[in-house]
């Protein structure tokens, strides 16, 4: 319980920043400002078409992992709960 | 956040594939020989990558104004070490390089080295220094510091490739400016992230009590 607080006061204290960018774009900015003339010299095979399907995307990933650890631990529960 | 494609000169991203690439295929041949000495370690294996899977792809904002995510790699680590996590971590990582254009396949090495390999191992180590005196303070300290190392880690790499100057001093300089986008971003973030392999890790120790003498053995 204490550790479930803490965690939705973790959620929440950034509220109060601005920008929700990722950290990744302003690691870009840093490169950019240590060596200006560096140019990417490959980009991504495939892009997601548009940030919906980026999302989806991301969504499939935490889906296929939570579909799978819920699986298991629902198998492990009933089992256990069987066997005592 | 991995480091994105083509931001990474080449030989960088040889020596980090070259560096990487043993330690996955040790990881994929460990698993293999894992399930079949004990087929019943197959379901385990799945939930450490389904963390991997969860945490790697919930972005979160954090104090400093900007977004990253946590790497899930604590409850593999806990359970099976770091080489059998490297593999894990490197599945997921193709999957966001290819589908996601979220890190890349010119930086899958040095992305599996931090998240998979160097991140998770120093995280085992605590866990090897913690696990006989307190469990649930073992699980938390290895998850936040496999989270947090891996970016670390990240910094240095970004660090190694774009000195700010040509000697050891300019790599040093370099660390501190990604190590202020991507190490403090982090913090709260692996926090987080230690907290729910803390709950997980509980709940799959009261319906598995045969784990648990495993992992604390």
């Amino acid at each position: 319980m204490r550790l479930a607080l803490l965690l939705i006061l973790l959620l929440i204290a950034p509220v109060f920043a601005q920008e929700w960018g990722g950290a990744d774009e302003k690691a870009e900015e840093v490169i950019k400002e240590l060596n200006p003339n560096y140019e990417p010299w490959f980009s991504p095979i495939w892009e997601p078409p548009s940030g919906e399907i980026e999302s989806l995307l991301f969504s499939i990933q935490a889906a296929i992992g939570a579909v799978v650890i819920g699986y298991i631990l629902g198998y492990y529960r009933g089992k256990y709960a069987r066997n005592t | 956040m991995h480091i994105m494609e083509g931001f990474l000169p080449p030989e960088w991203c040889a020596v980090w594939y070259a560096f990487s690439l043993p330690i996955v295929a040790y990881g994929a041949w460990k698993i293999k020989k894992k399930i079949n000495e004990d087929p019943r370690s197959k379901s385990l294996i799945a939930v450490a990558a389904g963390f991997v899977f969860i945490l790697s792809a919930l972005k979160l904002p954090s104090v400093t104004g900007s977004c990253s995510h946590p790497t899930g790699t604590g409850i593999a680590v806990v359970l099976f070490g770091p080489i059998v996590t490297a593999f894990l971590a490197f599945i997921v990582l193709i999957y966001q390089a290819l589908l996601l254009a979220h890190g890349g396949i010119t930086t899958l090495g040095a992305n599996t080295a931090s998240m998979g390999i160097i991140g998770p191992f120093v995280g085992w180590l605590f866990y090897k220094l913690l696990k006989r005196s307190n469990f649930k303070l073992a699980v938390f300290v290895t998850a936040a510091i496999s989270d947090w190392i891996t970016y670390v880690v990240t910094s240095i790499q970004l660090a190694l490739a774009f000195p700010a100057s040509p000697e050891i001093n300019g790599v040093i300089i370099s660390t501190t400016k990604f190590m202020t986008v991507f190490a403090i971003t982090q913090i709260p973030l692996a926090i987080i992230e230690a907290i729910l392999a803390v709950l997980l890790m509980g709940y799959l120790l009261q319906v598995r009590e045969d784990v648990k003498e495993v992992v604390t053995a």
